[in-house]
């Protein structure tokens, strides 16, 4: 009788936590009924939230969707590889390279945007450049840079919930009977991970997103901070912590996999340029009520930044003294948070926090992709006219299509023994970053023309699939002794842009006069 | 030389100062428990927010609003 008592004890200790968990998304949902209310019911409102969205708002919703499981996960996992380097690499140069790309593309392009009503980045472009066949290039192209960074939401997910829920001394588990580890199952998560994500961008759009993703990031920030106090205090204070981990970690010169080389480091400063072309803070730049609202945003960003990266970096490192070094890097944090932080209650708080980071983006990733779909591919050109409820109908009905085929991508990635989140998230940067070249001259050079612009476009996505094929198909790799592709695809980007240009008549006066 | 042209030379030197490789090996911890170059990046994340702070100050493009509303018809007065 008390053996079977004990045994009911222990099995309750995850139920809690996945109960706090389930707790959180009903939060969310809850969140998504109330911003139904505000939603207006116009195809504008639900792509742009009809420009309304003020400075703390916009601070919040955009550095939610560029941290995502890539900040949380991806970092630590990262760090517990890496060491040190990995603030360096991502974060501190992001928080220079993201609010310059705010500051001069950011603000351009929610200037543009409102002036002339665009909604997608291919809509600017195809005006830009005078080419209606420009945007049937770039939307594919787009997508395809997406997927990966929606996949590592999904993935990271998962994981994380694997991490959580699995067997652990005493504890079986949450499904001891269902799967061999005790825990949720991967596929489970990412289905509920995308029902939940879908149900409130189906509410109300990019207010829907805006709001979810304002109320996620405070969620993250502060289980962030929490979980970096209770493991530390759990380790015996922040000092001790750091005295048990790797000495090869705690520096960044080269030893072993550990460390990272002043050429690789240097080179990649290219890849948080990559905000300036993500598709979905084009999106997230033209819900701004005004220019002031990003502001708040440009100066804030670094600081955010710092408060996510530093205590998931440090993290990253104590575990190097806790766990053996074959984990799985994108199982670090959570494995770090159930084995260290005893309490089932603040284990549901901090993963639901996870969680949180990586929906922010995952729901503004797939908004975009429908907004993108539905202007760009089937109402551009179309001599038919649609009303609000067809567009939405059908960008819905697009995003639904995008969130099954990532899903079912997402499953078969998860068969692979390891999943490095970070290495997959900078494929995806690294491609978007080539691109900038394109919306810099756009923004900036009158004489860029469109055989410019097609030629960076097919330029970027030629090498992007060539090194991306010669790294394995997402591992890290770098050439020439350590310089990241991205580097090497920007310069040839923005060579293709200048080349193309000059080799090409001039862009009309029309044009000229429409954007400068 | 122009208030811009002194913001862009921060900006550059804000670039040479993130390749930090005086503490490429120092194993040195600041108040016991910070890797030295992880605390220099984190001070970095911080200076960088006091730069954007600045360049708000100085080179916030006042007119891009008033383009956008169609008020003006230059967009390159807001670029500035």
């Amino acid at each position: 009788m008390g053996r079977r008592k004990n045994q009911l004890s222990r099995r309750r200790h995850p139920v809690i936590t996945v109960t706090v968990i389930a707790i959180y998304l009903s939060l969310l949902l809850g969140l998504a009924l109330f911003s139904k209310t505000l939603f207006r019911g116009t195809s504008k409102d639900y792509f742009v939230a009809s420009h309304s969205i003020g400075p703390f708002m916009l601070l919040m919703s955009v550095f939610g969707t560029t941290m995502t499981a890539f900040a949380l996960v991806g970092s630590t996992g990262k760090a517990f590889g890496t060491g040190i380097g990995t603030y360096g690499l991502m974060a501190s140069s992001s928080g220079l390279i993201h609010a310059a790309c705010f500051l001069m593309i950011g603000i351009k392009l929610w200037a543009i945007g409102k002036r002339y009503g665009y909604v997608t980045q291919i809509q600017y472009f195809r005006a830009r450049f005078d080419s209606k066949a420009f945007g049937y290039l770039l939307f594919p192209i787009l997508v395809l840079l997406v997927i990966p960074y929606l996949l590592i939401g999904i993935i990271g997910a998962a994981k994380t919930i694997e991490g959580v829920t699995m067997a652990k001394g005493p504890h079986p588990g949450v499904f001891p009977e269902w799967t061999t580890n005790g825990a949720i199952p991967p596929w489970f998560t990412g289905l509920v991970i995308s029902i939940v994500v879908l149900t409130y961008i189906f509410a109300g759009g990019s207010r829907a997103a805006a709001w979810a993703n304002t109320f996620q990031t405070i969620v993250f920030m502060i289980m962030g901070i929490l979980a970096f106090y209770l493991i530390s205090d759990k380790l015996g204070g922040v000092g001790a912590a750091m005295e048990q981990a790797k000495d090869t970690h705690k520096v960044r010169s080269v030893e072993g996999k550990a460390g990272v080389s002043q050429l690789t480091f240097l080179t990649y400063m290219f890849i948080p340029l990559s905000v300036g072309m993500f598709p979905h803070l084009f999106q997230h730049w033209l819900t701004a009520k005004s220019a002031k609202s990003f502001k708040l945003t440009v100066i804030a960003h670094p600081i955010c930044i710092a408060i996510v990266w530093v205590p998931c970096v440090l993290i990253g490192i104590w575990a190097t003294g806790q766990l053996p070094t074959g984990t799985n890097p994108s199982a670090i944090l959570s494995i770090m948070v159930a084995k260290l932080v005893a309490d089932p209650l603040i284990v549901g708080l901090v993963t639901a926090g996870i969680l949180a980071a990586i929906m922010s983006s995952l729901d503004s990733q797939f908004l975009c992709l429908g907004t993108m779909f539905t202007n760009d591919i089937i109402l551009h050109g179309s001599k038919k006219q649609y009303g609000d409820k067809q567009i939405l109908l059908m960008a819905r009905g697009f995003i639904v299509a995008i969130v099954i085929i990532i899903y079912l991508i997402s499953l078969i990635l998860l068969q692979q023994p390891k999943q490095h989140i970070f290495s997959l998230a900078v494929w995806s940067f690294s491609g978007f970053a080539a691109l900038t070249p394109l919306v810099i001259a756009a923004l900036y050079w009158k004489r860029a023309t469109k055989i410019g612009a097609y030629a960076c476009v097919i330029t970027v996505f030629i090498s992007w699939v060539t090194f991306f094929t010669l790294s394995g198909f997402g591992g890290e790799f770098h050439v020439l002794g350590g310089i990241t592709p991205a580097a090497i695809m920007w310069f040839l980007g923005a060579g293709a842009m200048i080349t193309g240009s000059l080799a090409s008549p001039v862009p009309s006066e029309k044009t000229i006069a429409k954007f400068f | 030389m122009t208030r811009k042209r002194i913001l862009l030379l921060i900006f550059l030197l804000l670039i040479i100062l993130h390749q930090d490789f005086w503490n490429w090996d120092n194993p040195q911890l600041v108040f016991g428990f910070m890797p030295i170059g992880l605390f220099y990046h984190a001070c970095y994340s911080l200076v960088a927010a006091g730069f954007w702070t600045l360049v708000m100050k100085i080179a916030w493009p006042t007119q891009l609003e008033e383009w956008a509303e169609g008020k003006t018809n230059s967009a390159e007065g807001g670029t500035q």
